[in-house]
């Protein structure tokens, strides 16, 4: 310890990884505080919801039973899960296909298709929104599933993702296929597919999630209750039942339950694929 | 001979004799990039064109349409309500990019020491996120409801005095940032872990043998070789901030842009513009600006990253 004023003793480092640690404690604790709060006060009698505790004091299931008898939010779910499912499966298929071929075929035009491409990747919904309802009221898909699905399923991230991915395989693989005389639907299909499953559910799992949280496009294409998403079920539940927060919290639990739950079980999955890509 | 034939087929591509086999790779390339080729050109492509487009019209909510040349833009000059949603989003932008970015680095090398605590601090960190933004949107109004809701009270008890959060003009802005800075922050957070474990960790040691504080090693090391991770975050807090799903949904359940247009963000006043007074013309008119504007920050990113620094082939 020649230079006691620039470098820390083990016991000081020591103590500033303790205050880091408490620091972060400290910090997180009240990023989930919210979650929390919506969880316990959907279950809380209308008289508790302004007080503060923590825990409800006689907790009760009534606002859940509320929640689903007096508004239709098991049709809302099972919507959001038909298209969140529909627009992955599908997103995945189209984006792996392209990502493949924009990785490993040469054919003219494929930077300039790419770029193309890659240059979607800024424009987002709320700019878009105007010309894209006329378009798809054009197209007759206004209050409809297939307007729900389609226009959602395109998005340059994905396809990125893939390409970049595709390119980090060994080209020799494919070569011994071409020579065994597989067709590029068969070598994309049994050899490429299965190698970027890893890639794939972590996709997924996004892909599920941005689906099941999306609002805007949802709220503006579907005025015909049926067709509804929980978003858009939810954020009208609200506007019916302004004050009742114990109700609103108990949908809200409903709506976000799904996706935490995921988060618990693929956290790691999930944090990895955005910490790797450096991108959204 | 049969299986080649059948591969072929199942690729769409016809078993004409006479294609070498570059054709075949090339058909096949084609086939494998349409689906999406023609999705993002539907679906993106000519929605961006339809809003340049649109912008000379006068567009009823039935279908109509009637040129008016600049007269969009010229309403649009005129109009006080586009200047203020201008100045709400710019307002926005300039708190939220480098909020994001303050307390995405930061919490960031606050955990960033891999062991099974901070594994755990950054889940809750990112937490936030996996909830959709009307429910994000929800709890934070029943916290910040006035005089009772837990926020104010707690604000009061602290001797800070009683404010309403949403119901102010010179707070619900506010509001709206923190809010987006608590959802959006582990997103950050996780992009700067993935620029921090790219440092050599071998730089921290020869700094420190060098005498290097853990002030310095941040200023001489961690910055500069952040520059990509930094130049990234900014563009892409940028652009969410201007026209990210979290500006619109926080708007809409929370404020609807008020109190007296206080949180009258450009995307939200579109989209009323559109949807509520079905004046399609005139909001496309204001879309184009937006597009303009985003098409700008894009063509800086790949100016500063030459043509993506992503695209490490």
């Amino acid at each position: 310890m020649s230079r006691p004023v620039l470098t820390l003793s083990l016991p000081q480092i020591r103590i500033v990884r303790g205050v880091q640690m408490l620091v972060a404690l400290i910090l997180a604790l009240m990023t989930v505080f919210p979650l929390f709060w919506m969880l316990s006060t959907a279950f809380k009698e209308p008289s508790e919801v302004f007080s503060m505790t923590l825990v409800p004091q006689a907790p009760t299931f009534q606002n859940f039973v509320y929640v689903f008898t007096e508004v239709n939010f098991l049709r809302y779910l099972f919507n959001t899960l038909l298209v969140s499912a529909s627009v992955t499966l599908i997103a995945l298929l189209f984006h792996s296909m392209s990502g493949y071929a924009l990785a490993r075929l040469r054919f003219p035009g494929r930077e300039v298709i790419f770029m193309t491409m890659f240059s979607t990747f800024l424009v987002s919904l709320p700019v878009i929104i105007v010309p894209l309802f006329i378009l798809v009221r054009t197209l007759g898909m206004l209050n409809s599933y297939a307007g729900l699905i389609i226009p959602a399923i395109f998005n340059a991230f994905g396809i990125f993702l893939l390409r970049q991915y595709y390119l980090s395989i060994p080209r020799e693989l494919e070569e011994a296929a071409v020579i065994d005389g597989a067709g590029y639907w068969r070598i994309y299909w049994s050899l490429v597919l299965p190698l970027s499953k890893p890639l794939l559910s972590s996709l997924a799992i996004l892909f599920f999630l941005t689906n099941w949280n999306a609002f805007l496009w949802p709220l503006t294409i579907t005025s015909d209750q049926d067709l509804w998403m929980v978003q858009v079920g939810i954020s009208a539940f609200k506007g019916q039942y302004s004050a009742s927060w114990n109700y609103i919290m108990a949908a809200s639990t409903v709506v976000a339950a799904p996706t935490l739950i995921l988060f618990l079980i693929f956290q790691r999955q999930i944090m990895d694929s955005i910490k790797t890509s450096g991108l959204k | 001979m049969a299986r080649t034939a059948s591969n072929r087929v199942a690729a769409g591509i016809p078993a004409a004799a006479g294609l070498t086999s570059r054709q075949r790779e090339a058909i096949a390339g084609y086939f494998f990039v349409l689906p999406d080729a023609l999705g993002l050109l539907v679906f993106i492509g000519v929605p961006m064109i339809l809003a340049l487009a649109m912008a000379f019209f006068d567009v009823d909510g039935f279908g109509g349409y009637r040129f008016v040349g600049i007269g969009n833009y010229q309403r649009l000059a005129a109009d006080p309500l586009f200047w203020k949603s201008f100045r709400v989003t710019a307002t926005y932008v300039l708190w939220l990019v480098p909020a994001l970015y303050v307390s995405g680095l930061g919490l960031a090398l606050l955990v960033k020491r891999t062991n099974a605590f901070n594994g755990l601090m950054r889940c809750l960190f990112f937490m936030p996120q996996m909830v959709s933004l009307v429910v994000v949107a929800l709890v934070w109004q029943v916290l910040a409801v006035d005089k009772i809701g837990v926020i104010p009270r707690l604000v009061s008890a602290l001797g800070l005095g009683s404010f309403s959060f949403l119901g102010d003009p010179q707070l619900a802005l506010f509001a709206v940032i923190f809010v987006s800075v608590w959802f959006l922050m582990g997103f950050y957070m996780l992009i700067f872990l993935g620029g921090l474990q790219d440092i050599p960790s071998e730089y921290y040691e020869a700094a420190r043998i060098d005498g290097a504080g853990p002030l310095q090693s941040f200023w001489y090391i961690t910055l500069p070789l952040l520059r990509p991770t930094s130049f990234f975050v900014l563009i892409v807090s940028m652009v969410a901030a201007v026209a990210g799903a979290q500006t619109f949904d926080l708007v809409y359940v929370m404020t609807r842009g008020g109190p007296a247009n206080s949180t009258m963000m450009t995307i939200y006043y579109i989209y009323q513009q559109a949807f509520q007074y079905n004046a399609f013309g005139y909001a496309g008119a204001l879309a184009s600006i937006l597009v303009l504007a985003l098409m700008g920050i894009t063509i800086v990113l790949f100016v500063f990253t030459r043509g993506g620094r992503f695209n490490y082939e």
